[in-house]
């Protein structure tokens, strides 16, 4: 009796087992189905872009082929925009703007999110709230009259229009996410710093900045990314080649009235792709922790 | 190293909630006060309203001489250890130690000494150039200690330091914190829920009850002679058993204490003179279970017999804890572990009513 029970267990457990591992089978499957969608999804275009950036004019032209292949892969797309000088003055123009689009970001998100999450003054709650909400209002709302404001400064086509510009889109999402970060920080350990002697610029300084870094390099991405790849707000502020930087300089001059000139247009996107990709490759697991920051408790 | 003073210290929060009700409380130089009380009491607000990182509402606090209700923490010369540490996560042991003296801008051969004077008293040496994530929770704790010694401030504040650790190590780290006030006597104001770390480690305990200071003396005074049923059920583990009783006249011309019709026991003769005034009147006796023992024969005066019927025997190893019911209360005696106890029997058992208090149900205070 109690053997024909132990049998009757033993059977049950190996169904189970059996049951769990076609669960995981399936649930396997799933992942892979659903991962080779968005790998074809997000990679195909990319992979589209390499192809015909090292094909010559000609090759382009002549349709012969499959246009995912390349028949006689050539690097004069990517050199003649290295040695052009349009091209060079857009990326120059794209760094510039960037640089100090992510810096003058930065410090008004920090010392912001730090005040508001740690000074605790009246009505910060309300503040806080209403910085996200401001992240909330599309930029495409907001540059009609940001317009009327850049022309009364007179910086209409003037590509350091868009360092005053870029960071009213960045400053609320970097302050948000520094907000979350700075509140993660336990306040002991402020409490510690004030007792050690420190003032809140020193505590900010030495204490927040360093233990808050993935937060900040979160933060740092989103405005970089905002500002190398806008487009909206170039395309409508700035009109002759010595303002423009990379978003409109290679649309405005590699396509002329309705000829295309594929091969570089396609040249000048991965090039012009290169600092995100680098940046994104070494921070990128930063940017993870920095944005998922108190989403679970330590 | 200085003296602490709390005059008529009250801590008002939004909303009229009082956490402090104007507390007076002295601690003379050198000495290692514990506040200690129930989750609530105000002993953790007390602490910070010392350490300046919480407002007065009302009330003086003087440190060393001087009023410092207005000054900031950083310039009332103190050192604090928290709960949970609160070591800088990026900076090394060293570092976490150096960080107040750096921006007192001592020199650096300065610092460098006292931060390795701290880590030997400490036994922390071999960890300096470790990042706090790299410790234990027993090191880091003695790196927070050590960041408070190498500033050799005039007054040591613990926030209940012991918390996050594990029973184990909380014993070997309450040794250490006492070791560390024999080696270096500055003025301390330790705060803890826990009755035991008060009474290891206190000159004086301070034991506070609902932003109220219920009593103050050494460990000694508050567990043979507590001023209040609240003191007299916190000091102490287990707690201190309150039965209803009623006085009543006892054996020639002495009182007794009747607790139920079957238990009614002599006040020792001592004690006569006290408990008159209460005769006929209901009261709360209190006796602590060490104090309520297996019965043995060769009695002493003050010491009488009562049976219980056994409820529960908890075996401890180097003692046992049973505990009965009396009409319906609980109450714990704490027993040789060689007598024979078994749940259902009756057991005799000796209460020693030398050590017996009598309370005021109403108030709770001990006459």
């Amino acid at each position: 009796m109690s053997a024909s029970v132990t049998e009757r267990r033993v059977a049950v457990a190996a169904q189970r087992k059996n049951s769990l591992h076609r669960q995981r089978m399936w649930a396997l499957w799933g992942s892979y189905i659903a991962l080779g969608v968005f790998v074809v999804m997000f990679l195909v275009p990319p992979f589209y872009t390499l192809m015909t950036s090292l094909k010559s004019s000609a090759e382009i032209s002549a349709q012969v082929g499959s246009p995912w292949l390349v028949k006689h892969p050539s690097l004069e797309n990517f050199w003649y925009l290295i040695t052009y000088p349009n091209f060079q003055r857009y990326y120059l123009n794209s760094v510039i703007v960037t640089i100090l689009t992510v810096a003058v970001s930065m410090v008004i998100s920090v010392l912001a999110a730090f005040s508001l999450s740690r000074m605790g003054f009246w009505g910060s709650q309300t503040l806080s709230t209403g910085v996200f909400l401001t992240y909330l209002v599309p930029p495409s709302l907001l540059f009609i009259p940001l317009f009327q404001i850049i022309g009364q400064l007179g910086l209409i086509n003037n590509f350091w229009c868009l360092v005053i510009l870029y960071p009213t889109l960045a400053v609320p999402f970097c302050t948000w996410i520094m907000i979350g970060y700075f509140s993660s920080i336990p306040r002991e350990l402020d409490e510690a710093a004030l007792i050690d002697g420190a003032g809140y610029l020193q505590m900010l300084w030495k204490i927040f900045i360093p233990v808050a870094m993935p937060g900040i390099i979160a933060a740092t991405i989103f405005a970089f990314t905002v500002s190398w790849g806008a487009f909206l707000y170039p395309l409508a502020y700035l009109y002759t080649s010595n303002q423009m930087v990379l978003t409109v300089g290679i649309i405005s001059d590699l396509i002329r009235g309705d000829v295309f000139q594929w091969g570089k247009i396609m040249a000048a996107c991965l090039l012009a792709s290169l600092p995100p990709i680098v940046i994104y490759a070494f921070l990128m697991d930063y940017y993870v922790a920095g944005l998922t920051a108190g989403a679970t408790k330590g | 190293m200085a003296e602490v003073s709390v005059r008529k210290v009250v801590k008002e929060y939004e909303g009229g909630v009082q956490a402090v009700k104007g507390i007076d409380l002295d601690i003379a130089d050198h000495e290692f006060v514990v506040l200690v009380g129930p989750s609530g009491c105000g002993k953790s607000t007390t602490l910070r309203m010392i350490a300046g990182l919480e407002e007065i509402t009302s009330g003086e606090i003087w440190i060393g001489g001087d009023v410092v209700n207005d000054v900031p923490p950083r310039d009332r010369d103190i050192a604090m250890v928290f709960q949970n540490y609160a070591l800088y996560p990026h900076m090394s042991v060293f570092d976490n130690m150096a960080f107040g003296l750096k921006l007192r801008k001592f020199p650096k051969d300065e610092i460098k000494r006292r931060v390795d004077d701290a880590a030997r008293i400490l036994d922390i040496v071999p960890l300096l150039d470790r990042k706090p994530r790299a410790l234990s929770g027993g090191q880091r704790q003695r790196v927070a200690m050590g960041r408070a010694i190498v500033r050799n401030p005039k007054v040591f504040l613990f926030d209940e330091p012991l918390s996050n650790l594990d029973a184990k190590l909380r014993v070997q780290m309450r040794t250490e914190i006492k070791k560390v006030h024999q080696t270096i006597p500055t003025t301390t104001v330790y705060v803890t829920h826990d009755q035991i770390e008060a009474m290891t480690l206190a000159d004086r305990v301070v034991v506070m009850n609902g932003g109220v200071i219920e009593q103050v003396g050494t460990p000694q005074e508050l567990y043979h002679n507590p001023a209040s049923r609240f003191v007299a059920g916190f000091i102490g583990s287990p707690a201190m058993n309150f039965l209803p009783c009623r006085i009543q006249d006892g054996a020639n011309g002495g009182l007794a204490v009747r607790v139920t019709d079957s238990i009614i026991v002599p006040i020792p003769p001592a004690r006569v003179d006290r408990y008159g005034a209460y005769k006929g009147k209901e009261m709360v006796l209190g006796i602590r279970p060490e104090h309520l023992f297996e019965h043995r024969d060769h009695g002493k005066p003050g010491w009488t017999r009562v049976d219980l019927p056994v409820d529960v025997v908890e075996p401890m190893g180097m003692e046992t804890m049973v505990h009965f019911f009396v009409e319906g209360t609980p109450v714990c005696a704490r027993i040789d572990p060689a007598t024979h106890a078994a749940p259902g029997e009756m057991l005799p058992l000796t209460a020693d009513l030398n050590q017996m208090h009598l309370m005021l149900p109403d108030t709770g205070r001990v006459v």
